[in-house]
């Protein structure tokens, strides 16, 4: 449940009322970020992702080596839910 | 049977679990807090390398195991109504309640959805204005910045048709409640990573230094929780209490501040009742009451609502680490993740759920 999934920032913009959201990249897999918890994140920054909202920066390589244990323990199914 | 045969560094792995053997030399009990963390332990098969003097338990840190029957119950009450649109994560959906499930619920015509996000719910809200919109806001200090910020932003947008069904639970009051019964066993803890990445670990320094434990932060991967194991040991062996941090990567000792900012805003502390563990003071969080119109239970009136548990389940035994899932008589034959009894065979990070799948330590 409390399960941080590393990404890559690929654009940054803000929503209708001012909270800066990202599109960030898992493996591939995009997704809307909410980044009002990491206002410092920036497009080519790696972030720590819970349920659409940063809550920690991450180094690049670290955020890939992270990212292949989660792939390989089976833990990346909740990137898969479909828009509601 | 170990589900994982390789993993990344598990030459590394390796070695800290051989540090582990050689640094043991009495009996120690340990309890890891996370869901998350059980999981891994079991599916790597760690809990089976370790030496058999250590005692791993498991803790209450899976918020779908520790969300209260009768919660469970007004989900489904709310779910039934025809204005509703119900959100969940897809986690909360299989939880059985007294009589049925959300998922039941939705294949007899509620229009239940699961959703990645809080914020999806919101958007749903704004999609369709003549809907009501409920989110089943559970989860640990991890979840709750990401719960809150979706009431926050309703708000904002003055959305009338949103609410959410708030089960919000607190880890340092629970590792308190199992620290100061007369029957605790553990003696050690490793603490949630990520509730630490949010919350930094200011307030387990009391808390270790009153139960005079050691309290470890620790990861996630394999080699994060046998280096947690190995920090804890070590603590143990030498007499030292107090906080210590593994998972240096995530976790700083003031934590995410503007995270707990929007806590504040939005949430108060208030006693809360954990399945199995019963109501434990100042455990959970309720939304303030300038955001207690988003509240789903006084919106829809289901307080009233009380459930029975199966007489049969250990689940509050196992979540407080008194007993392991292969004690309980139920474990494997009338309970199964197929048709379970208690909550910690239903979630992938409930104890008897990864002990039935993986077969854990004894």
């Amino acid at each position: 449940m409390c399960l941080g999934v590393p990404g890559k920032v690929m654009a940054v913009t803000e929503n209708e009322i001012g909270i800066p959201m990202g599109t960030v990249s898992f493996g591939g897999i995009t997704k809307e970020v909410c980044l009002a918890f990491v206002p410092t994140a920036r497009a080519g920054d790696w972030v720590v992702v819970h349920v659409g909202f940063a809550i920690s920066a991450i180094g690049e390589s670290e955020a890939q080596e992270v990212f292949a244990i989660l792939e390989q323990m089976g833990q990346l199914g909740e990137l898969e839910t479909p828009d509601p | 049977m170990r589900f994982v045969d390789e993993y990344r560094n598990e030459a590394e792995t390796q070695a800290f679990v051989r540090a582990i053997h050689r640094r043991v030399t009495r009996p120690w009990t340990l309890m890891e807090i996370c869901g998350g963390q059980t999981h891994t332990f079991v599916k790597s098969g760690i809990d089976r390398m370790l030496p058999d003097s250590l005692t791993l338990v498991h803790g209450p840190g899976c918020p779908v195991c520790v969300t209260p029957l009768e919660q469970i119950d007004r989900a489904i009450a709310i779910a039934r109504r025809p204005e509703v649109v119900f959100t969940s994560f897809g986690d909360m959906m299989r939880v059985p309640g007294s009589s049925t499930d959300l998922l039941s619920v939705k294949a007899q015509g509620g229009d239940v959805r699961m959703v990645y996000s809080p914020l999806d719910a919101v958007r749903l809200a704004q999609k369709h204005p003549a809907r009501q919109v409920v989110f089943f806001a559970v989860g640990f200090e991890t979840t709750a910045p990401a719960n809150g910020m979706a009431v926050w932003q309703a708000a904002k947008l003055g959305l009338e048709n949103f609410s959410i069904l708030c089960s919000h639970v607190l880890v340092p009051p629970a590792m308190e409640a199992l620290l100061g019964a007369p029957d605790n066993l553990v003696q050690g803890f490793l603490a949630a990573g990520h509730v630490c990445t949010v919350m930094g670990y200011e307030e387990y320094v009391p808390l270790a230094a009153k139960h005079r434990v050691p309290i470890v932060v620790t990861g996630f991967e394999p080699l994060d929780l046998v280096q947690g194991v190995h920090m804890a040991i070590a603590a143990l062996e030498e007499g030292r209490v107090g906080v210590e941090n593994q998972y240096t990567r995530a976790v700083t000792r003031e934590g995410n501040r503007p995270a707990q900012k929007l806590l504040g805003e939005v949430f108060e502390v208030c006693d809360r009742a954990w399945r199995g563990m019963g109501v434990i003071p100042a455990s959970g969080y309720r939304l303030r009451s300038e955001f207690a119109r988003f509240d789903a239970e006084r919106r829809f009136d289901v307080g009233g609502i009380e459930a029975r548990e199966s007489p049969l389940c250990i689940a509050g035994e196992i979540l407080k680490g008194l007993k392991k899932p292969h004690d309980c008589a139920a474990f494997g034959s009338r309970c199964t993740p197929e048709h379970p009894l208690g909550a910690p065979m239903v979630s992938s990070e409930g104890a008897c759920a990864a002990y039935y799948q993986y077969g854990g330590k004894g």
